[in-house]
């Protein structure tokens, strides 16, 4: 103990090791009443971790080519040892970050984490909510199989709605006038090197946004106003040990899901992993049915429903952007769900409802019924943004509590 | 609430945490570290290769690639032979004591049939590829025939003996063979050990 003590000196000297891991560890304060759902910050990272790692090993036996890149899968599949494994874990991890991720969104929507001071925090989250669907999206095409092919193809073809630079704008994106091993290799650097990079940056600056304003709670109650003589939170725990054991229990129990679905379900019935994409890259026959991968699902049924090409994209585009204005859209007096009134519980709730029949409807072949069904779900997820300066004023709240519940 | 702190209870708890923790995290860490071996496909084309003698002419070096590394099989003339012997004082390892080589290579001739030479062409020192001179005072007036390593001036003599004062530190090494019949020889498989 003596030498690791003076190691630390040694360090501290030098680098603020000590100060560092005091300000954002062993003595910054949390609420005492996280509950479940304050578990998904941490299994996002744990995710962000596990993607990078294997990222990283199979970017060591992947060949970003045209003609390599579906062969060295297959490789990587069958020949590599454990290369299997490695595969799983990674498109698997894929699904299952957004998963995380959407928990997370969803614990801030409902205990109004987004809110002042908080604001910064929200966007940096969907910036790298953003760049996570990029990330995806690079990454799907990477297997050259045929629906990353059509996928690419789809996309890629949205920008073309833009007028009078579209055309020319899908070339420059494509480098060739078709998807083709050029646009592979781009997407190749951007998934391994660039949006990596990035989402790294993104995610230290999230976390000291957070650790500047502290953490929000299930009772949207500012722990930092209620402070005891020595001007610490009375309502406030250290994050280690307290959370980091918590969070321990929950990254175990997480794990646990995570490798049982690796092990026995890795396509888990097409939704992780679709079956056109077994077959190799094929530019003159489109899959059968082509849709998304699920997590993208809600906002590719926006673009559906809205029957004009450019009318389209901007909605799917308008439907991201909003998300980053949420903060000022609520002028509620109080923070969580709790102490809102039945409208704001109503919209949150059908909200969700609408976003679930869309990630549905992404899924499926669109008919007259469903893009209507689609429209209308549309309209109500616009509308929990844009009538949300109205409903959360002239919602009834009730009294938020002095002290954390 | 019970205010009284168990200390033995909670070291014990770290205590097995951490090690359960340890041991899952040694668990993890097979699959990555197994994905650095040769590949299946790697093992696949390091089979072992057949080759000819009747088609190496007299004082020939042919050169096979057998899992990606150079082979040679050279056809060694007698006169080149006749100079070899166990107690050269010139020589590092003149017993290929410490080379790799199978059993049955650990001869003077370092070979099965002491005209046809089968070794890695790989130097020992930093694995550049040595050249074969065989021709008497070709490398310096008492060169007796050998290999040179052009990278760091390593010297072997013509059965892959290593020279006392150069950077490699054993002699060439043999791989497994053995004769299929009088002529063909199969490269990296051998009956016995």
């Amino acid at each position: 103990m003596y030498f690791f003590d003076k190691t630390i000196k040694w360090i501290d000297k030098r680098f603020p090791l000590t100060i560092l891991w005091k300000e954002h560890s062993s003595e910054y304060y949390s609420p005492k009443n996280f509950n479940f759902w304050y578990f998904f910050g941490s299994l996002a990272m744990v995710m962000l971790c596990i993607q990078l790692i294997t990222g990283i090993w199979l970017t060591m036996s992947y060949n970003p080519s045209e003609s390599g890149a579906f062969d060295s899968v297959e490789y990587i599949m069958r020949d590599v040892s454990f290369g299997w494994l490695l595969r799983y874990i990674h498109s698997t991890g894929a699904s299952f970050f957004f998963f995380v991720v959407y928990l997370h969104m969803f614990r801030s929507l409902m205990y109004g984490s987004y809110k002042n001071p908080r604001e910064l925090l929200w966007i940096t989250g969907v910036f790298i909510f953003i760049l996570l669907m990029s990330e995806s999206f690079f990454g799907y095409l990477l297997p050259w199989g045929n629906m990353s092919f059509w996928g690419a193809q789809v996309i890629t073809s949205l920008f073309a709605a833009i007028p009078f630079i579209g055309d020319s704008l899908v070339e420059i994106i494509r480098g060739n006038y078709n998807i083709s091993g050029v646009i592979l290799t781009r997407f190749f650097s951007l998934h391994v090197s660039a949006v990596p990079l990035i989402f790294v940056g993104l995610v230290v600056i999230h976390i000291m946004a957070l650790h500047t304003v502290g953490s929000n709670n299930p009772d949207g109650i500012e722990i930092k106003n209620n402070k005891d003589i020595n001007g610490h939170p009375v309502d406030g725990i250290f994050f280690y040990p307290y959370y980091v054991i918590k969070d321990i229990f929950g990254i175990s129990v997480f794990l646990m899901i995570f490798f049982a679905v690796v092990f026995f379900a890795p396509s888990f019935g097409g939704f992780f992993l679709e079956a056109p994409n077994f077959i190799p890259a094929d530019p003159l026959k489109t899959p059968d049915h082509i849709a998304p991968i699920w997590y993208m699902t809600p906002f590719y049924a926006i673009l559906r429903a809205i029957p004009n090409k450019i009318g389209g994209v901007v909605a799917m585009g308008a439907s991201l952007a909003i998300i980053f204005i949420l903060p000022w859209l609520d002028r509620s007096k109080v923070k969580s769900l709790r102490y809102k009134g039945f409208i704001s519980k109503f919209f949150l709730f059908l909200f969700i409802i609408s976003f679930f029949v869309l990630g549905y409807l992404g899924m499926v072949q669109p008919n007259p019924t469903r893009t209507l069904v689609a429209q209308i779900c549309t309209t109500i997820y616009f509308l929990y943004f844009i009538l949300m300066p109205f409903y959360s004023v002239i919602d009834k709240v009730k009294i938020v509590p002095e002290r954390v519940t | 609430m019970n205010t009284k702190l168990n200390n033995d209870k909670r070291k014990f708890l770290t205590v097995a945490t951490s090690i359960v923790g340890g041991i899952g995290l040694g668990f993890f860490s097979v699959p990555f570290i197994s994905s650095w071996f040769p590949s299946a496909q790697a093992k696949a084309l390091g089979a072992p290769i057949d080759l000819d003698l009747k088609k190496i002419g007299f004082g020939q070096k042919v050169t096979v690639s057998w899992r990606g590394q150079p082979v040679f099989v050279i056809h060694r003339p007698d006169a080149l032979l006749d100079n070899l012997s166990f107690d050269d004082t010139k020589l590092r390892d003149p017993l290929s004591n410490v080379s790799e080589q199978p059993s049955y290579t650990k001869n003077i001739y370092r070979s099965i049939k002491k005209n046809f030479f089968v070794v890695i062409g790989i130097c020992t020192h930093l694995g550049c590829v040595p050249l074969y001179k065989p021709v008497i005072g070709s490398l310096e007036p008492s060169w007796k025939g050998g290999f040179f390593c052009p990278c760091h001036g390593s010297k072997f003599d013509v059965s892959g003996r290593v020279f006392k004062g150069v950077p490699a530190p054993i002699n060439l090494a043999i791989p497994p063979y053995k004769y299929l019949n009088d002529d063909v020889i199969r490269i990296g498989e051998s009956d016995i050990k």
